[in-house]
């Protein structure tokens, strides 16, 4: 071990004060957590009342029992590896796939997906890009459409039954970390997703109430069940598309 | 007690085994009540692991007294080397595993056909069980091995603790089973590198306290007054993954039956605290976790003292203040605010200094004996890893910096810097750390072959060039495609045009990661060998002044 001059002259430099924690097991783990901590608080803790972090923007709703469904099927197939959902506000991305992304558009995501690389495009506005039938035939067989893409096949999600039981305790656990569904939305919940694959559900109209905008059709183009694709393309199919930008006011949250 | 050779259990093993019963019986109900197929196989292994547990601490306790190791003989310490063992075979088992799907899944790239279009093959479950395999199954049972290893001796103590030991590395690899599995059920909570779903992650924080608590009460049987530095930065490793991991993995389960669960941040927050956690798994696993290895296996190899004590000290404090804050700079331009995004560049260039300080420190200390590299492969491995380290640790600061970043991310280009930290500094310095360990631990006299040394490092540091070369030039041509311009303004070219000028550079990075992968079978070939036909070391040296001879 090193000592300096000066702790000889009586005087611990800095060096011979380390000795503190050198010596001290519990002193040098409460010195890690001390020195680890202030990084994270600095960073983390604002952006829980930052307006520009909490902003509320118009349009923005929480998913709807279908699109949770499909969103839960696009984190457990993992597509966040491949596709981000986060256009920056360069020339290029907006021009690819349109206005940048706004904060309050991964709002009510848990987990967010906003992804770390692009093996494929961005998929933040995807919604309404493509028909139903599109969507439906590329996760079946990406390579029928486009010949050069890399993306893996996906066909079992369209012969596969979405499993409902949970979803409306799904939203009851999204609420209790601070996803407004309502005690109705939560109570209709498999009543909701049905109608939204069946236009003429009894149930249509007051779904659309509680979900104002939500696209409500047969998107697996198979009306005998609810499948993972249809949770799936109902997902893809909203994807970007709550926020209306032609009213959306980008000076509302200046300070 | 003393008496007793017949049955007699002491109260942590009747703990121990109770602890395991009941949980046994949980995972059984739970088993039992989910309707989730997957869930209910990975309660089934958990119930088997208990019964394996219960039945293990019975059997011992059935030995009577004879099962009790003694502290010390003849005044030297009583090293406890089983745990090390076992986490040293399991790394180099974990290692193969995650290059080998780390070579499928670079194929998938290259020929999508090899997505096989099922749900358990397809590239999107397969990445996690690739960056989960080599990151924390391999890396983490080289961090556990060694760590029991090198606290044991520069404490001069054995081990503490008798079930506990053993109970953080089968824990662990019982975690990584059960993540593993998961990823390819679809169970994952799709979060980059904190994948494994809620009971996975409450399984593994109680591993984590106890590996924690083995390792401090095994700092406080130690002989010398100072605690070495490598045991600084083990301790900076398990304290503030610890503190990460709670923080990424606040989650709520869905319920008791279900394997889901629904984090308690959302959006940009939930962003924030998975960077700070993501960045920083690399900052203490990947970084402080693997200079501790670099702390004491290169002074040890390489018989000479670390550098510079002083130098030490600046490193551990700067590295581990720094390093805090660096994640935002991988939401740089997104919707996170610019403060933050320019804060979390400022401190990743910051962290250049104190990680070129440790790399100095690591290969200055082989002042006065760098002609060793010629003669010692293994002591070379580490010295390169340690080049590698300093390589990436550049490349890293200059990727943070916004306008880099706006054409490397979303890129290759970050999954070749990756590569070249993981595969040069975390691989080459683990590579080393297991040759040194593998004839200390079962008392060889030498490895069984240095050629094989020599071949394992040419062959995978070729793999390494042809991999990040391959990686930065596609990286930065996409990034360069991505915002090409017509002269009449328009992009010139479809995303799906860039997807296709991959193709060469995804064939020849498969290449590199195949002769990474080669090289990591000779490694094991070598070490089987070494433990199966070299004669044991002559003299029983004691452990502690053990020397393998550079040949």
């Amino acid at each position: 071990m090193s000592t300096s001059p000066q702790a000889q002259t009586g005087k611990p430099s800095l060096w011979a004060r380390h000795k503190i924690f050198e010596t001290n097991s519990i002193l040098l783990i409460l010195g890690i957590l001390i020195v680890v901590s202030i990084g994270g608080l600095v960073e983390i803790a604002p952006l829980f009342y930052l307006r520009s972090t909490i902003e509320k923007v118009e349009g923005m709703r929480p998913y709807t029992p279908l699109e949770l469904a499909g969103r839960a099927i696009y984190v457990r197939e993992g597509c966040y590896n491949c596709h981000s959902q986060m256009i920056r506000p360069l020339r290029d991305e907006i021009e690819r796939y349109g206005h940048f992304s706004l904060a309050a558009e991964s709002m009510y995501d848990k987990p967010f997906q906003w992804g770390s690389k692009r093996t494929g495009p961005d998929l933040a506005r995807v919604g309404g890009k493509y028909s139903d039938a599109w969507q439906l035939q590329h996760l079946n067989a990406p390579r029928s459409l486009v010949p050069q893409s890399i993306m893996p096949g996906y066909p079992f999600l369209a012969t596969t039954e979405l499993d409902v039981n949970r979803i409306a305790q799904e939203m009851r656990v999204n609420r209790m970390s601070g996803v407004p569904y309502t005690d109705e939305m939560i109570a209709n919940a498999v009543t909701d997703l049905r109608a939204q694959v069946d236009p003429d559900h009894p149930q249509a109209d007051a779904f659309q109430k509680r979900y104002p905008k939500a696209a409500s059709r047969d998107f697996d183009g198979n009306p005998q069940r609810i499948t993972e694709a249809d949770a799936m393309i109902a997902y893809l199919q909203m994807l970007g598309t709550l926020v209306d930008f032609k009213k959306y006011d980008n000076k509302a949250n200046l300070r | 007690m003393a008496a007793a050779q017949h049955f007699s259990m002491r109260g942590n093993e009747t703990i121990g085994a109770g602890l395991c019963a009941a949980f046994g019986v949980l995972f059984l109900i739970i088993a039992g009540l989910t309707d989730h197929s997957g869930y209910a196989f990975h309660m089934v292994v958990m119930a088997l692991a208990s019964g394996l547990g219960f039945y293990a601490i019975v059997n011992r306790a059935a030995q009577g007294e004879t099962r009790h190791e003694p502290l010390e003989i003849n005044g030297r310490p009583n090293y406890n080397d089983g745990p090390v063992r076992f986490a040293t075979i399991a790394a180099m088992f974990w290692g193969i595993a995650g290059f080998t799907v780390g070579l499928l899944i670079a194929l998938q790239l290259a020929f999508p056909a090899l997505n096989f279009d099922l749900p358990w093959t397809n590239f999107g479950r397969l990445r996690p069980l690739h960056t989960s395999a080599v990151i924390f199954a391999f890396g983490g049972n080289v961090l556990l091995g060694t760590s029991f290893y090198v606290v044991q001796r520069t404490c001069q103590a054995r081990l503490a603790g008798v079930l506990s030991p053993w109970f953080v590395v089968l824990g662990y690899n019982l975690f990584i089973v059960v993540a593993g599995t998961g990823y390819l059920l679809g169970i994952t909570q799709g979060k980059e590198y904190a994948e494994p779903e809620w009971y996975a992650d409450l399984f593994l924080t109680v591993v984590w306290v106890v590996y924690l608590l083995v390792f401090l009460a095994t700092i406080w049987r130690r002989k010398e007054p100072h605690i070495y530095v490598a045991n600084w930065f083990y301790l900076g490793f398990i304290v503030t993954i610890a503190v990460l991991h709670l923080g990424n993995n606040a989650t709520i389960p869905i319920s008791l039956t279900s394997p889901k669960s629904y984090i308690l941040w959302s959006g940009i927050q939930d962003a924030m605290f998975q960077w700070w956690y993501g960045h920083n798994a690399v900052g203490f696993f990947l970084t402080a976790g693997f200079l501790a290895i670099m702390y004491y296996f290169i002074p040890k190899r390489a018989e000479r003292p670390v550098y510079s004590y002083r130098l030490s000290i600046i490193h551990f404090w700067a590295l581990i203040f720094l390093y805090i804050w660096a994640g935002p700079h991988h939401l740089h331009y997104t919707a996170l605010p610019d403060w933050a995004q320019t804060l979390g560049m400022t401190f990743s260039i910051m962290l250049w200094m104190p990680s070129w300080g440790g790399m100095i420190n690591g290969l200055m200390t082989l002042s006065g004996a760098w002609d060793k590299l010629r003669t010692d492969p293994v002591l070379r491995m580490m010295v390169v890893s340690v080049a590698f380290y300093g390589m990436s640790t550049f490349e890293g600061p200059l990727m943070s910096i916004k306008a880099v970043n706006s054409l490397s991310h979303y890129t290759d280009w970050t999954i070749g810097h990756v590569h070249s930290g993981a595969l040069g500094w975390v691989g080459y310095v683990s590579f080393g750390a297991i040759y040194c360990l593998v004839p200390w631990l079962w008392k060889r006299e030498r490895l069984y072959s240095n050629r094989l040394v020599e071949w394992h490092f040419w062959i995978s540091t070729i793999g390494i060039v042809f991999y990040i070369s391959a990686m930065w030039v596609s990286g930065i041509m996409q990034g360069l495609m991505w915002r090409a311009y017509t002269s009449l303004g328009f992009l010139e070219y479809s995303f799906v045009e860039t997807v296709a000028a991959m193709h060469p550079y995804y064939v020849i990075r498969a290449f590199g990661g195949g002769l990474f992968l080669l090289g990591s079978l000779l490694m094991a070939y070598n070490l089987w060998m070494t433990v199966r036909a070299v004669a044991p070391r002559a003299e029983d040296v004691p452990a502690n002044l053990q020397h393998v001879p550079a040949e």
